[in-house]
């Protein structure tokens, strides 16, 4: 029998909240974090709106000492900011930084989509072309290293397990879940602090933006700028932040009497090998059904008990495609799937750390019984109307909530899908 | 400037690396910098950028690596400033 993992722990800095108590009532509330960024106007971005994090520089003095702000960028201060929160919320002790004690029993992993982009565009680049390496310091390897948002996380708590960084595009943050879920379930781990983080920079989303991909339509209208599922979508909304869960072997959690939000019952992690309509940037929809029924089956439950979806829903031209897969990986009639809801559409795309910030979302749903709203698909698209039953415009109270699924996908046609059970006690 | 007037200046950029409890006037010619400070190895290298920017003067590396306790700090900033 597999060793079974829960989630004893939530931490979260997000677009439109900081903090667990604070995202659950932005949630509820529907309140967005899309605000107009000058600066991307000025440079000809098509996008001038982003999920951006709020006040964050005052936030972070507040955890951390000027020693420990060294070496540390945006993506590294959400990083460890979700993490030092999720630590606590799961009830443990911040060890001293000169203490000899090592926590063999608990590891991290943080993931990230692009990783220290800000320190690469505002210093390394511009010291280097400027032949002033020299003057650069000792901390750009730390901020632009792919594991940056995690390696810092083991020292905060003295980590002596897993310590490492998943990358797997919009997927990651999910992935991380899974593969810290996997390694508990293992028995290599009791505890495993998993999510992802992504910093804000323009030279994260310049990219996104020079593809197309980001809504061009809506910048005199930012909190309308996100529009998972609509007809008048137009593309997804960059966001920024980071989202990470204690996740915990079921029987230290009873063991030190922790609290416990959720179950991961079931995941599944493939790959559609940009074969049979995959691409580098498009699914490939058998690898996504698959994905979705393969933690079903690890889930070991029935398509029909899924009581709510968390979708990867971005507000591309993917929306429709993927609330098919849905319906036909769950066997369902379109007017019988699940309640389904896009965080995305409230933060924006936070990249490597919208999974991290969507399965905070979820552990909050199914352990207070509610399904945030999905705002701004009032258009709801042609394709996905057969489903409208099924739609979330608003917040609505399910204390019934039992399983809930939430599936990422990235570019290289990667998925990942969760199955979460709420906590019965 | 006065030997004192580095020292106080030294001890001022050393705060922001340093992860003792170490208080300022605790903090004398003799104090090591990765010992007693407990200063991470990696950033003396920008403590002694910080040293260039707040005495205007350059510093070799050769210089730089032999700097171990406070005193070896100032004495090297007294000998570029004159």
């Amino acid at each position: 029998m597999k060793t079974r993992v829960v989630i004893t722990g939530l931490g979260v800095i997000a677009p439109n909240a900081y903090g667990v108590e604070a995202y659950e009532k932005a949630l509820r509330e529907g309140k967005s974090g899309i605000s107009f960024q000058p600066e991307l106007k000025e440079l000809n971005f098509g996008c001038q709106v982003a999920g951006v994090v709020q006040e964050y520089e005052s936030i972070v003095r507040r955890y951390f000492s000027e020693e420990q702000l060294l070496g540390m960028n945006s993506s590294i201060k959400f990083a460890c900011i979700a993490a030092t929160d999720a630590w606590k919320d799961a009830g443990l002790e911040i060890p001293g930084h000169d203490v000899d004690y090592v926590n063999w029993d608990t590891g991290a992993i943080v993931g990230t989509g692009i990783g220290g982009m800000d320190t690469i565009g505002d210093k390394l680049i511009p010291f280097t072309n400027a032949g002033k390496v020299r003057r650069m310091g000792s901390t750009m390897v730390e901020q632009v290293m792919a594991s940056g948002v995690s390696a810092k996380i083991s020292g905060l708590f003295a980590l002596g397990n897993q310590v490492t960084t998943n990358s797997s595009a919009c997927s990651t943050g999910t992935e991380a879940v899974i593969e810290a879920t996997n390694r508990i379930r293992q028995g290599f781990a009791k505890r495993m602090l998993a999510g992802g983080a992504e910093g804000i920079s323009k030279y994260i989303w310049a990219g996104f933006d020079a593809m197309r991909v980001l809504n061009r339509d809506r910048n005199d209208e930012p909190e309308k700028a996100s529009r998972p599922m609509s007809e008048s979508a137009g593309g997804f909304i960059p966001g920024s932040g980071s989202g990470i869960i204690m996740l915990e072997s079921l029987d230290s959690a009873l063991e030190r009497k922790a609290k416990i939000y959720a179950e991961v019952v079931g995941t599944a992690l493939n790959c559609g090998g940009q074969r049979m309509g995959g691409s580098m940037t498009a699914p490939n929809p058998e690898s996504v059904r698959r994905c979705i029924r393969e933690a079903l089956k690890d889930a070991n439950i029935r398509p029909t008990q899924i009581d709510t979806i968390n979708g990867h829903l971005t507000a591309t031209f993917a929306d429709p495609y993927e609330v098919q897969n849905w319906v036909d990986a769950l066997e369902v009639a379109p007017k019988k799937l699940p309640l389904i809801n896009s965080t995305k559409s409230l933060v924006g795309h936070a990249l490597g750390a919208a999974g991290g910030l969507e399965v905070v979302a979820c552990a909050l749903q199914l352990s207070r019984g509610f399904i945030h709203g999905s705002v701004n698909c009032e258009d709801l698209h042609e394709k996905i109307k057969p489903c409208e039953a099924s739609v979330v415009h608003k917040t609505q109270e399910v204390p019934g909530l039992e399983y809930q699924a939430k599936a990422s996908f990235g570019f290289g046609d990667v998925n990942s899908c969760l199955i979460l059970k709420k906590w019965k006690g | 400037m006065t030997k004192e007037e580095v020292l106080k200046k030294v001890v001022d950029i050393l705060k922001k690396y340093s992860k003792s409890e170490l208080a300022p006037e605790q903090i004398t010619m003799e104090t090591t910098i990765l010992d007693d400070l407990k200063v991470n190895s990696a950033r003396l290298v920008d403590i002694v950028l910080d040293f260039e920017d707040a005495f205007d003067i350059q510093v070799d590396d050769a210089d730089a690596d032999k700097v171990r306790t406070v005193g070896d700090g100032v004495e090297l900033i007294l000998s570029k400033v004159g």
